[in-house]
């Protein structure tokens, strides 16, 4: 073991740590404070837009992990299917947003909330109803930017830290 | 009187800190000293490779991304680039630009957690890794603006991307390009000259030049053995050649060089993202691909310099929606092989430094 420039290396490297102290705080106190996510988030379950879906069944094919299941009834009205179930288990889902890309009618949408514990296994599968929008599951601008740019925008770390020589 | 002495065998992991996710080494100790060393890993095995046949070319870049997880970014690339040269479609101008821009600020992200957990494993407990987070977390709002994660972006397809950049995006890089320098400057002044970190990595786990090339190590292993070669220059991707950089090398091979490569790379990808997003072109983001990618029977194997060292897709289709073969070539897997030789000899707290040199991830060596 050799020491090289006896002991300024540790007092160069300890003016940085006393500098920062005197930085503004950049961390968030999380369930107090929020940050916003980004206006593209793929967060929490799907978004489905009833009335814009066919049950063509192009997400259910186009999901990796098979997670969407979609069950239509025999007899068309109206020229189109009826969905009988739309069913999500969300805790097989890898929130890789295929299925959103893959919708060729736009009625599937990526959530934009991000807490998504349960108390129970059984909640997590989403069913019909579940997965409609409301006031409580925002649909996320992913894939659709004129909804993306009526979302608030996102906070950038990058904004609150300034660089001091 | 002679004392009778035995080696003894210490089991550090599966589940230890300083391994870096789940990594098994049996280190047979004399003394202090160690004397034999056995890596043991598998532990993480998902069998990603066996999976990736049975679902779409598009299906398998959410696959990627769970490959190396702190440069998620650079998997997609070299798969993405793999499918491309299988079914002979190439990107447009801009996806090339920025995908250039993508890969390089994930290699900072991805470096600095390299050097902020490779010097927490020399002891300074946490301080330099929480700064290097900091500016981590701001490269991952860049990536959350575009692909809507943190870690799994998933933001790549088969021809580009899937959708184009937001018009904040620029102008926020503009300014994390601006600031990083300052910070590169900060953590030099912070740990450059350090005299434990000295003390604890000089001379400390060299990997002689020859062997680095035997054991066909990739990446800042085998660059700070004092081998020029990255493959950026060798066979240039996404245009590569078009930007002007230096491939910074070592002389010693040991950690300490490792470590000052990884910050030197940091600089010269800057370097690249500012050349890069003064020649970005306009125009569209993904050229006119079929919703389900059947390339023609045949094989490809592309590779890209990720952070880590050269990461390649091996890919083999039968014509069908699905690959018949995907074999990945991990950097980390590789360079791993080359730990038995560099610990034995030193002490078990060297052979914690050594292995956070070499910067794994475990998703990527099991697979």
């Amino acid at each position: 073991m050799k020491f090289e420039h006896f002991g300024t290396g540790i007092i160069k490297g300890l003016a940085v740590t006393l500098r920062h102290l005197f930085r503004k705080p950049i961390t968030t106190q999380y369930p107090e404070q929020k940050l916003t996510t980004s206006r593209r988030a793929r967060g929490n379950e799907l978004v489905w837009d009833i009335t814009k879906c066919t049950a063509c069944g192009t997400c259910a094919k186009a999901c990796p992990q098979g997670v969407i299941r979609i069950v239509t009834s025999a007899k068309p009205v109206e020229n189109r299917y009826v969905v009988e179930k739309f069913e999500v288990d969300t805790g097989y889902c890898i929130f890789c947003g295929l299925c959103v890309e893959a919708c060729p009618f736009q009625s599937l949408l990526m959530g934009y909330s991000y807490e998504r514990a349960k108390y129970r296994r059984h909640e997590v599968v989403h069913t019909n109803e579940m997965l409609l929008p409301s006031a409580k599951r925002p649909a996320s601008g992913y894939m659709y930017p004129k909804l993306a740019k009526a979302l608030p925008p996102q906070t950038l770390l990058i904004e609150r830290d300034e660089v001091k020589g | 009187m002679a004392l009778k002495t035995e080696s003894f065998a210490l089991n550090i992991g599966p589940l230890h800190p300083s391994t870096h996710g789940v990594f098994r080494m049996r280190a047979v100790l004399d003394g202090e000293v160690i004397a034999n060393m056995e890596p043991v890993f598998g532990y993480l095995h998902r069998g990603i490779e066996k999976l990736a046949e049975e679902r779409t070319y598009t299906g398998v870049i959410p696959l990627t991304d769970r490959l190396d997880y702190l440069a998620s970014m650079s998997n997609n690339l070299a798969y993405v680039l793999a499918v491309e040269k299988l079914a002979e479609i190439s990107a447009p101008e801009r996806a090339t630009y920025l995908r250039v821009i993508l890969a390089e600020l994930q290699r900072i992200a991805s470096h600095l957690i390299a050097v902020g957990a490779f010097v927490n494993d020399c002891g300074a407990f946490f301080t330099p890794f929480l700064y290097m987070f900091r500016e981590r977390e701001k490269i991952l709002d860049l990536f959350e603006m575009l692909s809507g994660q943190r870690l799994l972006y998933n933001y790549m397809r088969i021809g580009g991307f899937n959708q184009d950049i937001p018009d904040e995006f620029l102008p926020a890089l503009q300014k994390f390009v601006s600031q990083m320098p300052g910070f590169i400057d900060e953590y030099d002044r912070l740990l450059a000259e350090n005299e434990i970190l000295l003390a604890r990595t000089k001379g400390v786990g060299i990997l002689p030049q020859d062997l680095a090339v035997n054991i066909s190590a990739s990446g800042p292993v085998l660059r700070a053995s004092g081998v020029k070669w990255d493959i950026r220059k060798a066979d240039p991707y996404c245009g590569y050649d078009r930007f002007e950089f230096d491939i910074p090398t070592g002389t010693a091979g040991d950690c300490y060089d490792r470590y000052r490569v990884r910050i030197e790379e940091m600089r010269q990808s800057l370097r690249i993202i500012e050349q890069a997003m003064k020649q970005l072109p306009s125009g569209a983001v993904k050229s006119t691909v079929p919703y389900l990618v059947r390339p023609p029977a045949g094989e490809a194997y592309a590779h890209i310099e990720a952070p880590k060292g050269e990461l390649g897709f091996y890919l083999v289709s039968d014509n069908s929606i699905a690959p018949y073969r995907c074999h990945i070539r991990a950097p980390s897997l590789i360079n791993l092989t080359a730990l038995r030789d560099m610990t034995v000899g030193w002490k078990v707290a060297d052979l914690i430094v050594i292995f956070g040199s070499i910067d794994i991830t475990m998703g990527e060596v099991d697979r």
